[in-house]
């Protein structure tokens, strides 16, 4: 069940024995918790743990990065709300990068293979994961996802995480940055109204702005509410559809593949 | 929630015990971790495990930041924040991204 809304079931997308020999062979670490024998009852004896609850998703996320960092890859978590436009924004991205360096995708959705078969449409490698009942990707989900894609050094992953914008911000994925994505269809306080999300990603693409003459959208009152939550947010103010400042966007993703190939972390990165 | 019934698991079969009375968890405020929820899903997911009918003890955790514009460590109940003394939003957090299980207390 998902630790943060307790929306979540068992994670589908994996046949249980892959799950567990998953965990056996690569997965497999051991707590160094101490206990003390201060025995509040008679039976009863108190065990200190101190462990963090979420600390095995952080020791996978942590072995993603590193192999993300051996193969020299820029990698980018994407998150937003349903429909805000992330599958459309890398469908563009890809295409408009096509050839330049190795490019894969991982997709993460409860259900369908929809938004990875629209990806192989653009040539580009792609691998959808099905979370069935849970709501967010987690760091085991994409070792297994990686598992299917070729080697892409020296280039760079799009994961493009499940539309919520509440339990994503609890998971890291060994990303290199997390990117944030909110259309201008949406209201221009979600940064306020969603802050964890938006808290934890030092890039964010507000998308859709050809619409802004339709939506009434008010940007100055959009950047307000996302300083308020993260002060030194990048931003990127993008139409997928008319490609007005698509070219800053991906000038930001070859630097990003640039240094990732140099071997040094992005200046934007998530986790140091 | 998984991973705290993993942890407990972990716990049980290095410790040898066969019920978990009590458990102390904090929480902090920037752990995007709702307490009424966290209840509402340990009673759940605890049915027919060591920990069912366990005490859930959650403990809060304020966080902290530190705010450029008064150069000092303030307390931040949550993010989107602005500085209580000087209405400053460049703030740089310190602390409260905890959710961990501090201790159990089993038979």
């Amino acid at each position: 069940m998902c630790v943060t809304c307790g929306c979540g079931g068992e994670q589908e997308h994996l046949p249980t024995k892959e799950r567990e020999e998953g965990h056996r062979h690569s997965h497999a670490h051991e707590s160094d918790h101490s206990h003390s024998h201060d025995t509040p009852g008679e039976r009863e004896r108190k065990i200190r743990l101190e462990q963090d609850i979420l600390g095995k998703n952080d020791h996978l996320a942590e072995h993603n990065r590193d192999r993300f960092h051996r193969d020299r890859m820029l990698v980018l978590n994407l998150v937003s709300s349903p429909g805000s436009g992330k599958t459309t924004l890398l469908e563009r991205t890809l295409e408009a990068l096509s050839g330049a360096f190795p490019m894969g995708v991982i997709e993460g959705d409860q259900m369908t293979s929809l938004d990875a078969d629209r990806i192989a449409r653009t040539g580009t490698p792609a691998v959808q994961i099905n979370t069935g009942r849970t709501c967010h990707l987690d760091a085991h989900m994409i070792a297994h996802g990686l598992e299917k894609l070729p080697r892409l050094t020296g280039g760079v992953l799009f994961i493009e995480n499940v539309g919520n914008l509440v339990c994503p911000s609890s998971f890291d994925l060994g990303e290199s940055v997390r990117v944030a994505l909110l259309s201008v269809t949406e209201g221009e306080d979600k940064p306020l109204k969603y802050p964890y999300l938006f808290e934890g990603s030092p890039v964010v693409c507000l998308t859709k702005i050809d619409l802004v003459p339709h939506t009434g959208f008010d940007r100055d009152l959009f950047t307000a509410s996302l300083a308020r939550v993260r002060h030194d947010a990048r931003l990127f103010e993008l139409s997928s559809r008319s490609g007005e400042g698509f070219s800053r966007w991906l000038d930001w993703i070859r630097e990003g593949v640039l240094e990732a190939s140099r071997g040094s972390r992005s200046r934007e990165a998530t986790f140091s | 929630m998984e991973s705290l019934m993993d942890l407990l698991e972990e716990a049980r079969k290095k410790e040898g015990f066969s019920r978990v009375r009590s458990l102390r968890v904090t929480v902090g405020a920037f752990s995007c971790v709702d307490p009424g929820a966290l209840r509402f899903c340990f009673d759940v997911v605890t049915r027919g495990s060591v920990a069912e009918g366990a005490v859930l003890d959650i403990e809060p955790v304020p966080g902290t930041g530190w705010c450029f514009g008064c150069n000092r460590e303030i307390r931040l109940d949550g993010p989107g924040e602005g500085c209580s003394l000087c209405g400053s939003v460049r703030i740089q957090r310190t602390a409260g991204d905890d959710l961990r299980l501090e201790d159990i207390i089993v038979e």
